[in-house]
């Protein structure tokens, strides 16, 4: 579980999110979803500590992140997985050393049983035979479940997802969706998705925030976001003129 | 203008602090050097070779019609290419050309590693990014830099050799004599240990604009741009206090 407690943040003299709180629950897929600019990025920036929050707090199962030294951090951040809105991967590695990078990094694992937990990892997300191909060489959708793989790898307990569907045609998306959801599951890893993607909202969105213009704007679930009167959920909702003649119906 | 000169000075400082911090991993940094070493140093072999060549052709070449005088003996055209290629060609003009070539690589590696988030992967993985990427980088320049310029050295000296004897402006036997003539490895020492000053602000000052890119492409170009102009600046600031203090 994590606590969102009040968190703002400014650049300048510009407010980019005001008194923004949130739980995300363990298990669950937890929605954040609001327009483009709306501050999405920020927050989930402030949550895993790569931008600094001016107020509030963040509690990683009731560990207070926000009051930790860069030390402890680094700490949280080994149990920490993100997918990075344009994947992330590292250009100069092939698609195998990518996934077994962190690893290398944080344990003594053998060769041999680093490629097994990468080969592991690319099969749960259904990479195969792209082990030694570098990411410049791959599909958008490929390199989504490569950065999955990568971000599972060390078998995270928070996962972090930033927009996973952007660019990809609706298939892929949803496959990337379901993927996420099952692995969410399967693990039980506390999952938070940006997305402004309604596809992705109706698909998996167990927990939803709504933020507009760096508040929060409304908060529920898949099965709630359709029937809410908030105004501004419903213009986010029903932006396409389709789906608005359906909900007159 | 003066306050931005202190900002950037200091955020250069944090950033080397960082950089210079314990490793997570000593393996995986000391493997990090030895590909480092490839890609800034043995890369950049045939230029500098190309290059000193002919800048000690062009050197012996000059000196000796400069040298047209009945006063100077012939054997100081040997003498003059010896001393600029040590003292100022290799060492000075070779890390300026290094700061281009070296220096561009270095910041748009990591300048679109930066936008393309892959810096923040690397910090939300638990691994201090600084370290990782801009440590290898300054160790390998300055254990390979010297060397490349050694080898810059007796190539432009080979070059006048060559290109001296073939046009004529020089016999085979007073260039020989000149390039031993009150030879001092002090000077060589010293033009060494300058390398090692300019390896480390080539590759640290690159990497700074690199480092803290942000935005898209376009801006990584400028940045590449900024890590030449900068690194080509101080090279020369250094280059005129080390030779103030030690050549006199
Ligand atoms: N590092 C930054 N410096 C200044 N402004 C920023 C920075 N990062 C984001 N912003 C601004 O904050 C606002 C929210 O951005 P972001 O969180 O990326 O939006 P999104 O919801 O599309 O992810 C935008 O207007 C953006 O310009
Ligand atoms: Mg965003």
């Amino acid at each position: 579980m994590i606590e969102v407690k009040n968190i703002s943040k400014k650049f300048g003299e510009r407010t980019v999110i005001k008194d923004f709180s949130f739980t995300a629950e363990k298990g669950k897929t937890n929605l954040i979803i609001g327009e483009s600019g709306s501050g999405k990025s920020v927050t989930i920036k402030c949550m895993v500590g790569l931008l600094e929050a001016d107020t509030g707090e963040i509690l990683y199962d009731g560990r207070n992140f926000t009051a930790m030294n860069l030390q402890q951090k680094k700490q949280v951040r080994k149990e920490i997985g993100m997918l990075f809105q344009g994947s992330a991967l590292f250009d100069s590695m092939t698609v195998e050393e990518n996934v077994i990078f962190p690893l290398r990094m944080f344990t003594n694992m053998r060769e041999d049983e680093m490629r097994e937990r990468a080969n592991f990892c690319l099969s749960r997300v259904n990479i195969n035979n792209a082990n030694k191909l570098f990411p410049a060489e791959i599909s958008g959708g490929m390199k989504k479940r490569v950065a999955i793989a990568r971000a599972i790898s060390v078998q995270p307990k928070y996962l972090f997802c930033d927009e996973p569907n952007s660019g990809l045609d609706p298939r892929t998306s949803l496959l990337i969706d379901d993927l996420i959801k099952e692995i969410t599951d399967e693990y039980q890893i506390t999952t938070v998705v940006i997305t402004h993607d309604m596809n992705s909202v109706m698909e998996i969105g167990d927990k939803i925030a709504f933020i507009f213009k760096g508040e929060k704007a409304w908060e529920g679930t898949n099965k709630e976001i359709l029937d809410t009167d908030n105004e501004r959920v419903v213009d986010f909702v029903y932006a396409a003129k389709f789906m608005k003649a359906l909900r007159k119906k | 203008m003066i306050s931005s000169v202190f900002y950037h000075l200091g955020k250069y400082y944090q950033l080397m602090g960082r950089a210079f911090s314990r490793p997570e991993k000593g393996s995986i940094y000391r493997k990090q050097i030895f590909i480092e070493i490839e890609n800034i140093g043995l890369s950049s072999l045939g230029i500098v070779a190309i290059i000193s060549l002919f800048m000690g052709a062009v050197v012996t070449i000059q000196s000796a019609f400069n040298f047209e005088s009945p006063l100077i003996p012939l054997y100081a055209v040997g003498v003059a290419a010896r001393d600029s290629m040590i003292l100022e060609f290799s060492p000075t003009m070779i890390s300026l050309i290094l700061a281009g070539k070296v220096g561009s690589n270095i910041a748009s590696e990591l300048g679109s590693m930066r936008v393309s988030e892959q810096i923040d992967a690397l910090e939300i993985m638990g691994i201090n990014s600084a370290g990782y990427l801009i440590f290898p980088k300054i160790i390998a320049s300055i254990l390979i830099n010297p060397f490349l310029i050694a080898i810059s050295m007796v190539l432009g000296i080979f070059g006048g050799y060559i290109f001296g004897i073939l046009t004529g402006a020089v016999t085979e036997h007073e260039y020989m004599y000149g390039i031993q003539y009150d030879f001092r490895p002090y000077n060589v020492a010293y033009a060494l240990i300058k390398t090692v000053f300019f390896a480390f602000i080539i590759s640290s000052v690159s990497s700074y604009y690199g480092y803290y890119a942000n935005g898209g492409a376009l801006e990584v170009g400028k940045n590449s741009t900024k890590a030449v102009v900068y690194s080509c600046i101080w090279i020369l600031i250094a280059n005129f206090v080390t030779t103030q203090l030690f050549l006199i």
